[in-house]
């Protein structure tokens, strides 16, 4: 969780910030602002999403949002950074699709063991490592949402994904 | 493409569609291949997709799998580009739509001149001395077959070794494993062949042929029907995936108790449990702790090597409680008394030798064979694989294990028994008998300076056998003779060529080597010639899996550049031959050659397999038996994924009619009888002995669940690679701690026999002074370690060696790899 907010407070805020904040927040450059794909672009038409505050992401504890649409649901995670693909200050922010890369089953945090496991067919993905498959039946790494960071509004923002998520032809439905 | 790899191309409604068995592991789960012309994709919605499934929303869990490793470009050699997509069959009785990180990869790894397999062999290739050159298969015919025949006349066969698949899947099937025994064993009658993965021609399963009881003998529905699972030296989720996944689970579960129920009627049943012997936890006993509960899952993690005496102690311990079945014993059976004699060991003696618990024994032998509560006997299905067949004598531990399995009834036709190999690659065996039956342990032989041509086909020994170093080191030092004549006359013609390379060989103790591949190996760091093969789906093969399952994979694209199916570019060397010798008159040396007249694989499949037991066929050993005629390509295309198990009853209209169990009736002795067959447990080999007792660690090795065999595929895939850039070695962290080594840290690992190198991965599963290091890793080869004891058939001890373990670098691989631990636990 974000601070003490449950998850339903968070999306809400998150939400707000991203309407109210738009044009100021890092990455809004990025051609995924477009709502379509456009001659010119090598990247889907992701919209950026605005996460909330790096600051009050508490290590270890995952926190879910949905990107790049409501029916993809995803983790944001601060970790024992820095570590590849991590934001923030720190380096140590990264978030993942929560739909196992292998048949779409919800994969779950395991605080222990830092990594997400799927329970349909026991793949293990390290979030400290892009999203690795540690031991698993999946061809791919699970899908990574890419992240900018906003150092002077600490602002983390979902710009686009790396990887199909499960039960897709592609990321943009 | 995107950079993301976040979309991929849809196959249209009217993509063509056929049927492909994985190529990879035993299981042969069936998959789907589509394939449609490059610049066309179905739409989103389902009645625009070959799939069927909406795409303009969120697809559920479970539906399907389509990732982007199961897409790619191919151009066949009209030069048309089609999209293909290979995807899981869900009608599949094998894997029931389910992929594993291998065979989902099957479509990424297909070739395509910009694709991640661009490194495949399109043409043959000749070694100037120090320089490889790309020829047509004429020039290089003429080299090889020469060679072959100045060899052959001079000298005679046994100076012509061959190291060559004997398996189904890819670089093997029906097809394939006939046209190369036919140009082995009839055509140039050589007996000095040995198989890809050990160093002699000889069975994996010696014993329990012998008992009368051949090693695939149930089908994988008898998992989903056993009350016990009692599983020996497999590690089945990273092996065996979908055979796990989709069979033993769900009884795990107690999804199959309706089954059980239908099937057994009053008899008691319950969700069944497993036993697990093996020194190491695996990530499989993890799974199944998971799935069972871990009240469910008894791990008997005995000493190395030390099953032999397992078995002989519950056997004992059975015999004793009275839990055989006398009756089947009595009518079915012969030996039992010798065996009970033999093999007598109380469990005393059998925890002392083991280093397992009496009470730990006691409950293994009531969970698998005490009667159950009803009076009804158990059903105990033993599985087994590389654990005791690269064993401490492997052919004592199968004796064992068969007179436990035969004394309590739990082979011989009883749904959810069987006592069975889980399997490395499937199966795909017809081929003339071995010229003369022995069993010569061919690495000795190259070793100590003999032969003077060695074909590895379809084989790496320098990653994959045992006493590595000191063979490769072998191999290198008489194929650098040989270059040096080749340099010499470089230019030259042919017979100058094969003149020079006759006389490297003869007189100066050279080797010439020959590699027939798909790609290019590190082997061919001492080969001479290559010659490119081609796999399934650029050809059509035929392979059977484990419950002997037999289905044709259809050919769907075009080899890569002039590259062949394997029993055509064997017809192709026997026809040179033929041509040869028939040019100088010589009419006896031709009819050996002949029958090779084959224009594709068919030809060949319709020569071997179908012709068993026909009027005018030679003596023949195939997997299919006398029914193998039965099979044609059109009946097999029908069967589609599921085939048909081996032996083929009969032919029902145009459907396939298999055999699900074997011995209902008799076994596979001349008396029909199952033979019992003493095992007294008898210590470790010399040479092993040697090795345990001066060095500290016990290197343990075997597969890992990501890659496929010696990583010929995966070695260009980043997404492979960045996980497993070398072999990973699994320590336990105190032992680390002492030595000073880290995650990701290289380590040097060294004995007797010679060092290698490997990539620390610290896991707290794994005991003190214990070791796991990855097997046939072209960065690490563990072989370099291993020991040259072999059993009595001469099949290799890789599972048992001893080393130490020293620190010798950091490098970058603690900031690119995970090392998490592998054992899922929720």
């Amino acid at each position: 969780m974000f601070g003490q907010l449950s998850r339903r407070q968070f999306l809400k805020i998150s939400g707000g910030l991203a309407a109210g904040a738009g044009t100021t927040v890092a990455g809004v450059g990025h051609a995924g602002m477009a709502q379509a794909a456009e001659v010119g672009q090598a990247t889907l038409p992701y919209k950026p999403k605005h996460l909330g505050n790096s600051k009050r992401l508490r290590l270890n504890e995952p926190v879910m949002f949905d990107y790049p649409d409501a029916s993809s649901p995803c983790a944001l995670l601060k970790v024992e950074g820095p570590v590849p693909g991590g934001v923030g200050p720190d380096r140590d922010i990264v978030a993942y699709s929560t739909l196992c890369s292998h048949q779409g089953c919800p994969v779950s945090y395991d605080k222990e063991a830092r990594t997400f496991k799927c329970p349909c067919h026991f793949s293990i993905f390290d979030p400290e490592m892009e999203g690795q498959m540690v031991c698993g039946q999946a061809t791919e790494n699970l899908p990574r949402i890419v992240l900018d960071y906003d150092e002077r509004q600490d602002m983390v923002t979902a710009v686009a994904v790396d990887g199909l998520i499960y039960g897709r032809q592609a990321n943009i439905l | 493409m995107s950079i993301r790899k976040d979309r991929i191309a849809l196959p249209p409604v009217n993509a063509q569609k056929s049927n492909l068995t994985c190529h990879f592991c035993i299981v042969g789960c069936g998959y789907h291949v589509y394939k449609w012309p490059e610049n066309q994709e179905g739409g989103r919605a389902p009645h625009q997709n070959a799939l069927g499934l909406d795409f303009r929303k969120q697809v559920p869990p479970l539906s399907l799998i389509m990732t982007p490793a199961m897409t790619n470009v191919v151009t066949d050699r009209d030069g048309q580009s089609y999209n293909v997509m290979i995807v899981p069959d869900k009608t599949c009785s094998v894997n029931q739509g389910l992929s594993s990180a291998r065979g989902g990869r099957m479509a990424e790894y297909l070739y395509n001149d910009a694709g991640l397999t661009k490194g495949r062999l399109a043409s043959p290739y000749i070694n100037t001395g120090d320089k490889w050159i790309g020829v047509g298969w004429d020039e290089a015919l003429a080299l090889y077959a020469g060679v072959t025949k100045k060899i052959l006349d001079s000298k005679g066969p046994r100076e012509i070794a061959f190291d060559c698949f004997d398996h189904g899947g890819a670089g093997g099937g029906f097809e394939n494993t006939w046209g190369t025994g036919k140009l082995m064993f009839t055509a140039l009658q050589t007996p000095v062949v040995r198989i890809h993965n050990r160093p002699a021609y000889n069975s994996e399963c010696h014993a329990t042929r012998e008992m009368g009881i051949m090693e695939l003998n149930n089908s994988y529905e008898d998992a989903e029907l056993a009350d016990m699972i009692m599983a020996i030296g497999t590690n089945a989720y990273e092996t065996q995936t979908n055979y796990f996944l989709a069979h033993w689970v769900p009884n795990l579960q107690g999804g199959t108790v309706g089954k059980k129920k239908k099937w057994f009627g009053k008899e008691a049943f319950a969700p069944a449990k497993v036993i697990f012997v093996d020194p190491r936890r695996t990530p499989t006993i993890a799974v199944c702790e998971q799935v069972a509960g871990k009240d469910n899952v008894l791990h008997l993690d005995l000493l190395p090597g030390t099953d032999t005496a397992l078995f002989d102690g519950l056997f004992t311990y059975v015999v004793d409680q009275g839990w055989t079945d006398k009756d089947f014993i009595a009518k079915r059976t012969k030996g039992f008394d010798e065996a009970v004699t033999a093999n007598r060991m109380s469990l005393e003696d059998c925890a002392r030798i083991t280093g397992l618990p009496v009470e730990k024994l006691k409950l293994a032998a009531e969970w698998a064979y005490k009667p159950k509560a009803d009076g009804s006997r158990k059903r105990t299905m033993h599985a087994y694989e590389k654990g005791i067949i690269w064993g401490n004598d492997n052919y004592l531990i199968q004796s064992a294990l068969l007179d436990l399995v035969i004394a309590t009834h739990n082979v011989g036709g009883r749904r959810g028994t069987g006592c069975v190999r889980m399997g490395g690659h499937q199966e795909g065996y017809t081929r003339p008998p071995h010229p003369t039956g022995e069993k010569i342990f061919v690495d000795k032989e190259i070793i100590d300076g003999k032969c003077m041509m060695y074909t590895a086909w379809g084989a790496n020994p320098f990653q994959t056998t045992l006493n590595a170093e000191q063979h490769r080191q072998v191999m290198l030092h008489r194929s650098q003779i040989v270059k040096e004549a080749l340099g010499k006359v470089r230019g030259a013609d042919v017979a100058t060529k094969v003149d020079a390379i006759y006389d490297a060989c003869a007189n100066h103790g050279g080797l010439f080597i020959a590699s027939v591949n798909l790609y290019p190996t590190i082997l061919d760091q001492a080969a001479h010639i290559l010659l490119p093969g081609a796999h399934p789906g650029e050809m059509n093969l035929t392979s059977m899996n484990g419950e002997r399952r037999m289905r044709l994979s259809e050919r769907f694209m075009d080899p890569p550049g002039v590259a062949m199916p394997d029993c055509l570019i064997a017809a192709a060397i026997a026809n040179r031959l033929k041509a040869m010798y028939e040019a100088e008159g010589n009419a006896e040396m031709a009819k050996r050659f002949k029958g090779f007249d084959w224009k594709t694989e068919e030809d060949a499949f319709n020569d071997g397999f179908r012709m068993v037991g026909q009027p005018g066929a030679g003596p023949i050993d195939s997997q299919g038996g006398d029914t193998g005629h039965l099979a044609t390509y059109a009946l097999l295309r029908k069967a589609g994924n599921n085939g048909v198990q081996l032996p083929i009853k009969e032919v029902k209209g145009d459907t396939l009619v298999g055999t699900e169990i074997l011995y209902t009736d008799k076994f596979g002795t001349d008396d029909g009888l199952a033979h019992f067959k003493p095992a007294t447990w008898n210590g470790w080999f010399p040479a092993v002995t040697k090795e345990k007792t001066t060095y500290r660690f016990w290197i343990n090795n075997g597969r890992l669940n990501e890659t496929w065999q010696t990583m010929y595929h995966d070695q260009s895939n980043n997404v492979v690679t960045e996980r497993w850039p070398m072999a990973p070695i699994e320590l336990n962290p105190d032992d680390a701690e002492e030595l000073g080594i880290a995650n990701g840290d290289i380590v040097e690992v060294s004995n007797d026999y010679g060092a290698t190198y490997a990539m620390a991965y610290l896991e707290p599963n794994i005991k003190r002074n214990q070791a796991f290091m990855q097997f046939a890793h072209y960065n690490g080869i563990q072989g370099d370690v291993t020991t040259d004891a072999v059993d009595r058939n001469v099949v290799p001890n890789y599972k048992h060696t001893w080393a130490d373990i020293r620190k010798v670098g950091s490098g970058t691989y603690k900031t690119t790899v995970s090392f998490k631990s592998r054992r899922f636990v929720a």
